[in-house]
């Protein structure tokens, strides 16, 4: 903070990781790879304009002209009342311990042997698997440091482990592949033989798959799948796309946005989700939010420029790396799971489809109309039970609908790799294309 | 030592027109020590891989400049071969000591003596640059005055255009490339870009549009272009899509615009014809060299030389030079893509498309710039010979399962076509197809061709840019994912 100058506010951070990557093919390691990464960026404020700089080092003397930029950049940035450095609120860090020594500790063989093992227990499960695209293993490890004129001085380390595997299923002239992979802060949470059933079942299950006749369905996500439904909902519902007039849900606060059954929040505390963070992207406490609650809109999310905007407190949710400015995001979204098991739940649809997988996310999911149309794959469901495979069809409906369009919620809630707590959830009146 | 030591302090100011080359970054004796050191574990081949980029952005948001980000980044990423086992290991830190940390980090798949010597460097390693005009060297008012003209020009086109966001970015990336066979090669690729997306407000709610105009250029761009024009296309786009209706479930022949659904091919069959997917069993396109895959007035080609296309490269990130690589030829398959890697184990030459996001990257098979090429047919024929169908002006961006084929991709602005004729506007969404069916399936082919919008491809978590483009176009079926029965 020697740095800063009178008038100025300024907010430093410096991150610093390593990582790890071994991927193994035919029974042997095919690629090691690791490095170690460092980065600054740094705001300046003055008046209400702000400017900012980063620089993949962190050299005393880049830090220095990092500044020096980022004061270059402000002059030309329009003075806003509202921006300005997160102040300070009072709440406590929840103080969790994101590092386990385990992993810090394993050799570069110990994590060949996961890579091939991954490999070869998935091509002896089914003959009808003839190879695997990847298996892989990686680690990371991190430190992020923030501290700022405001008075916030934050440190936070974490690590965690992850493995993942692409087996490849052919028979006669037909190729199906499968993905399927687990994380978790210390390498004995993984469950290997689950990510190996769940890979080759993903591949060699898909086998005879064909394209679905058009109708509207009940759709059944898995939890991944609701992930990256629930996901983009949220992204609506977080400050900035609410100010700047990109959320459909922009004028909704307070009223019934979605099936009551449905309560959504997002929980860094949570030390079981790898969303689980001391700080958000400014250096406030990691916190508890609510976002929707039995299916009435709660709460936007906020960082401090955006609660400001809109009178209100931020809600700790900054996201950003060192290198990057903060936006407002999800750090843990977690659905509140229902209670019926994922059998009971095909047996309370009847008839539908069970989606397995979605592709085009980027492609086909508008966020601002709220137009929702992606590629699927999975299942029919036939009399509550799983029926032949499905794939080359779309599901489609908006965001609005599907959120009111809720029908049941599963109870079989998990941590996804991606830090959110998600369970199945049913839909009712999806437009399935196909033939 | 020293003078490396030194230049590790690179200078952020922008502005500075004398920027050296790449090559001074690193000195040649270090890079050789570096490669020698990696080799010498029992490795068999050995690549030191440099890279400074260089990038600023500034965002125009709500009628004001919200922010400028400038960013630098300068590292190393060292490889190491031996047999068909491959050791990576990156670094910021381009002192004697920070190389010689990667190299023996690299090094360290290979078990024992060392045999193989690495050659002398041959080459100056040395680049210039393809910007005629360095955006580095242009005022920072200048770029915030195209911003603003952008903004007005999309507001003005419509009261209904309420919110409209323009991004102005400029990269410039150095790359340096030296193996253990001699090669040292060196580019220095700049790229410009803005893009604009507006937001209208209607009855039924809000509707987007963007348009993008980005090349393989300097401050030349705006030289070049029409950026008024592009803001009111984008601003038109969204206020278009105020009107539309969903858009229909089920099969239907769909006519791509010219320009505007490359992508399509990128998805129904570029990835699939990547070397790495091809030899590990997860391609449609395995072992079908010398097959009829597409209709037979199909000809695609992957080109990394071409013009200042977004996916334009002098040297591919292996240092390989580019080339124009023909994959289909009158529907006929002829070749797939390579890098290094792959191409040494076919025993064939690299292609140039050998490609890596940064230095912290391994570098993998990748397209560049990918089109299909012109045919003979006048495009408003194609679209009055079809009697019922969807337009698709602009196509957003896909994705695919080269183990199946099946890919999707969306729709940012399409209509009806009813009787020979494009009708209604449709809501967006996505299409879905199988490649090699597609690739059998299209019907009729435009002798309209263009380039379309630049584009960023991700696989296996890089991203690099490429472009793609095609003639006007007409598929026989593809399933459109709408809702409308």
């Amino acid at each position: 903070m020697s740095l800063a100058q009178r008038n100025e506010q300024v907010e430093v951070c410096l991150s610093r990781s390593r990582s790890t990557t071994v991927k193994a093919y035919s029974a042997q390691v095919e690629s090691v790879r690791s490095g170690m990464s460092e980065g600054v960026g740094i705001r300046v404020i003055v008046n209400g304009q702000q400017g900012f700089a980063t620089a993949g080092s962190l050299d005393y003397e880049v830090l220095a002209q990092v500044i020096e930029e980022a004061r270059g950049n402000l002059q030309f940035a329009e003075s806003d009342p509202d921006q300005g450095l997160a102040e300070p609120d009072g709440i406590k860090s929840p103080n969790l311990d994101l590092v386990d020594s385990a992993v810090l500790k394993m050799s570069d063989q110990e994590k060949s042997s996961i890579a091939i093992e991954l490999e070869q227990r998935c091509l002896s499960a089914d003959r009808r698997v003839s190879s695997v695209r990847s298996a892989a293993w990686s680690d990371g490890w991190g430190e992020f440091a923030l501290a700022s004129t405001n008075g916030i001085s934050v440190y936070t380390e974490g690590g965690s482990c992850s493995v993942g595997v692409q087996p490849l299923a052919v028979e006669g002239n037909e190729t199906q592949i499968g993905y399927a992979g687990d994380a978790a802060r210390r390498p004995d949470l993984l469950d290997m033989d689950r990510v190996i059933a769940e890979a080759v079942e993903g591949a060699t299950g898909m086998l005879g798959a064909s394209k679905p006749v058009s109708e509207r369905v009940t759709v059944v996500f898995e939890p991944g799948v609701t992930s990256a439904f629930l996901g983009t909902v949220a992204g609506a519902l977080t400050g900035d796309r609410v100010v700047k007039g990109r959320s459909p849900f922009a004028d909704r606060l307070g009223e019934q946005v979605g099936a009551s059954k449905l309560t959504l929040f997002d929980d860094p505390t949570n030390i079981e989700s790898l969303g689980a963070d001391n700080h958000d992207g400014e250096g406030l406490a990691a916190r508890k939010n609510m976002i929707i609650e039995n299916g009435m809109l709660s709460q936007f999310l906020h960082n401090s420029y955006t609660a400001r905007r809109l009178g209100a407190s931020s809600t700790g949710s900054a996201v950003r790396g060192a290198r990057s400015t903060p936006s407002v995001g999800l750090h843990a979204l977690c659905l509140k799971p229902g209670t019926v098991d994922r059998e009971a739940l095909f047996q309370k649809v009847g008839n539908g489809i069970f989606v397995r997988g979605v592709n085009g996310l980027h492609s086909g999911v508008n966020p601002v109309s709220g137009d929702f149309s992606v590629g699927a794959y999975g299942h029919k469901i036939r009399d509550g039970v799983l029926a032949e495979p499905f794939r080359e069809a779309t599901i489609a409906s908006t965001l609005q609908r599907m959120l009111l369009d809720i029908a049941v919620i599963g109870g079989d809630f998990e941590f996804l790799p991606n830090g959110s707590g998600m369970s199945s959830i049913a839909i009712d009146d999806i437009a399935l294309s196909g033939m | 030592m020293f003078r490396v030591l030194c230049r590790r302090n690179f200078d952020l100011r922008q502005g500075d027109a004398s920027v050296k080359p790449l090559s001074s970054l690193l000195d040649r004796e270090l890079i050789q020590e570096t490669l020698a050191e990696a080799i010498s574990n029992g490795g068999e081949w050995a690549e030191v891989f440099v890279e400074d980029r260089q990038n600023a952005s500034a965002d125009f948001d709500e009628g004001r400049v919200e922010a400028m980000v400038s960013s630098r980044d300068l590292g190393a990423g060292i490889r190491v071969t031996v047999g068909e086992v491959t050791g990576f290991a990156h670094t910021s830190d381009l002192t004697r000591g920070g190389l010689s940390e990667a190299a023996q980090a690299a090094a360290a798949v290979a078990k024992g003596g060392g045999q193989v010597k690495p050659v002398a460097l041959n080459g100056d390693g040395l680049a210039e640059s393809n910007a005629r005009i360095l955006p580095e060297t242009i005022s920072k008012t200048r770029k915030v005055e195209l911003l603003e003209q952008t903004n007005s020009a999309a507001r003005a086109e419509n009261p209904a255009i309420t919110q409209v966001n323009v991004r102005y970015s400029e990269g410039r990336r150095r790359v340096l490339i030296a193996n253990s066979e001699g090669l040292f090669n060196a580019d220095d690729q700049t790229r410009t870009l803005l893009s604009v997306n507006c937001v209208a407000t209607g009855d039924q709610g809000l509707q987007t549009g963007r348009e993008t105009v980005g090349y393989t250029v300097g401050f030349e761009l705006f030289e070049d272009h029409d950026i008024e024009a592009m803001a009111r296309r984008a601003a038109g786009r969204a206020v278009t899509k105020l009107a539309a209706r969903p858009a229909p479930s089920g099969q239907l022949p769909v006519v791509i615009e010219r320009g505007g659904g490359g992508v399509l091919f990128h998805e129904a069959c570029g990835h699939g014809l990547e070397a790495d997917l091809v030899n590990k069993g997860a391609s449609v396109f395995r072992d079908r060299l010398g097959e009829l895959v597409a209709a037979p007035s199909v000809t695609l080609v992957d080109d990394g030389t071409m013009g200042v296309e977004w996916g334009t490269i002098a040297i591919d990130d292996e240092g390989c030079p580019t080339q124009r690589n023909v994959l289909i030829e009158d529907g006929v398959l002829t070749d797939y893509m390579w890098d290094h890697l792959r191409s040494r184990a076919a025993g064939r030459p690299a292609s140039g498309n050998g490609r890596r996001q940064s230095y912290q990257h391994l570098p993998m098979v990748r397209m560049t710039n990918t089109f299909v090429t012109n045919g003979d047919a006048e495009p408003r024929d194609i679209i009055a010979d079809t009697k019922n169908g969807v337009y698709v002006a602009q196509l957003g961006g896909g994705q695919v399962n080269t183990a199946t084929g099946d890919f999707v991709f969306g729709m940012t602005e399409a209509y009806l076509i009813e009787n020979g004729e494009i009708t209604a506007p449709l809501r967006e969404g996505n299409l879905i197809g199988n490649g090699p069916e597609v690739l059998q399936n299209i019907e009729v082919i435009g002798n309209d061709f263009a380039m379309g919008s630049p584009g960023t491809c991700g696989k296996d978590g890089q991203g690099v840019p490429v472009g793609d483009g095609q003639p006007t176009l007409r598929v026989g079926a593809l399933t459109i994912g709408g809702t409308a029965s």
